[in-house]
């Protein structure tokens, strides 16, 4: 371990994290620009406040662009945020404290301070997540401002190829995601699920039918 | 209210209920290793879906377009180990470039 207990910083946390905050300030001014047109000005930044969750702000402001409905979209986003049902139960032993500090704390766990802050002995390091986790919401946070004011001047996304951003940035969130076992089968049967769907079901329901595909790590590893 | 006002207050609540749960319960057991590995699929199974319907999908259709090119330099990208903005970024810019000229 690094200082001895007290000299336990939450600037340690920023900086630790400070490397992804540029990566997250884009991705925030992408899902601005690509939110306001279906959303409005206000109603992204709120979410992004509020949920601090990009992929699953991101599936349902792409759901709602294409048309699906607002349960597709809700449901799609919250099947997305379903990881942080465990992600949850893995770091509440290191969150100790009063309830409410707990679960304000909480908040503040994406998948970069979750991953940034594992000890490797199964442990989180709360510095990591609180001190990470304000640097990445303000960097979310302000990033969504910016491109809802930014998406104002910029008329159409498809012109810069925005919509294509979408994708990429989904591309990227996977990467990492696809080396525990099953993992790779799990996404190609998920994406041959969404694909076969997409020309017979309204927008959304091809992504939820796709978590099916997740049955398959029910086989022992 | 308007369907996007919907689902920033449906999703926020879901979120905020979800990552507190565990933390606010202070269970701290772990899952049953069986169910773990079913939850831990979720991510790829829904970003591999995502992906492919934001390259792919069109109104009730498949369709091929410049949005494949710019996956597909993205993919390219992340095999040389971009950081995640260089990726969107060349995403944005092979799709821009390829719509442009072709």
């Amino acid at each position: 371990m690094d200082e001895p207990g007290g000299s336990l910083s939450f600037a340690h946390g920023a900086r630790k994290v400070a490397p992804f905050s540029i990566a997250v300030l884009g991705f925030g001014i992408s899902f601005g620009v690509l939110a306001r047109p279906t959303m409005g000005p206000i109603a992204p930044i709120v979410m992004s406040a509020t949920t601090f969750a990009g992929s699953a702000q991101f599936a349902a402001a792409s759901i709602l662009g294409a048309g699906g409905t607002l349960a597709a979209a809700v449901v799609a986003a919250v099947l997305l945020n379903a990881r942080y049902a465990p992600i949850g139960l893995s770091v509440a032993p290191s969150l100790t404290g009063p309830w409410w500090s707990r679960f304000l704390r909480a908040q503040l766990v994406v998948d970069e301070t979750w991953a940034l802050s594992a000890d490797g002995r199964g442990g989180h390091d709360p510095r990591i997540i609180v001190g990470g986790g304000l640097v990445l919401y303000t960097a979310w946070v302000g990033g969504t401002a910016v491109g809802v004011l930014f998406g104002d001047l910029i008329g159409d996304p498809a012109r810069l190829g925005l919509d294509a951003a979408f994708p990429a940035l989904f591309l990227a969130l996977l990467m990492p995601n696809l080396y525990r076992p099953h993992a790779k089968t799990a996404a190609l049967l998920g994406a041959g699920i969404a694909l076969a769907l997409t020309p017979l079901a309204p927008a959304g329901v091809p992504i939820i039918a796709a978590s099916v595909a997740c049955l398959v790590g029910w086989r022992r590893a | 209210m308007s369907v996007g006002w919907w689902t920033v207050v449906l999703v926020g609540a879901a979120t905020i209920a979800i990552k507190g749960a565990g933390p606010l319960l202070l269970g701290g057991k772990p899952l049953p290793p069986r169910l773990g590995r079913v939850i831990g699929l979720l991510a790829p199974a829904l970003l591999a879906a995502l992906v492919a319907i934001s390259t792919f999908g069109g109104e009730r259709a498949l369709v091929l377009d410049e949005r494949a090119l710019g996956v597909a330099a993205a993919g390219l990208a992340l095999g040389f180990k971009a950081p995640p903005l260089a990726v969107v970024i060349v995403a944005a810019t092979v799709t821009a470039l390829a719509r442009a000229l072709l």
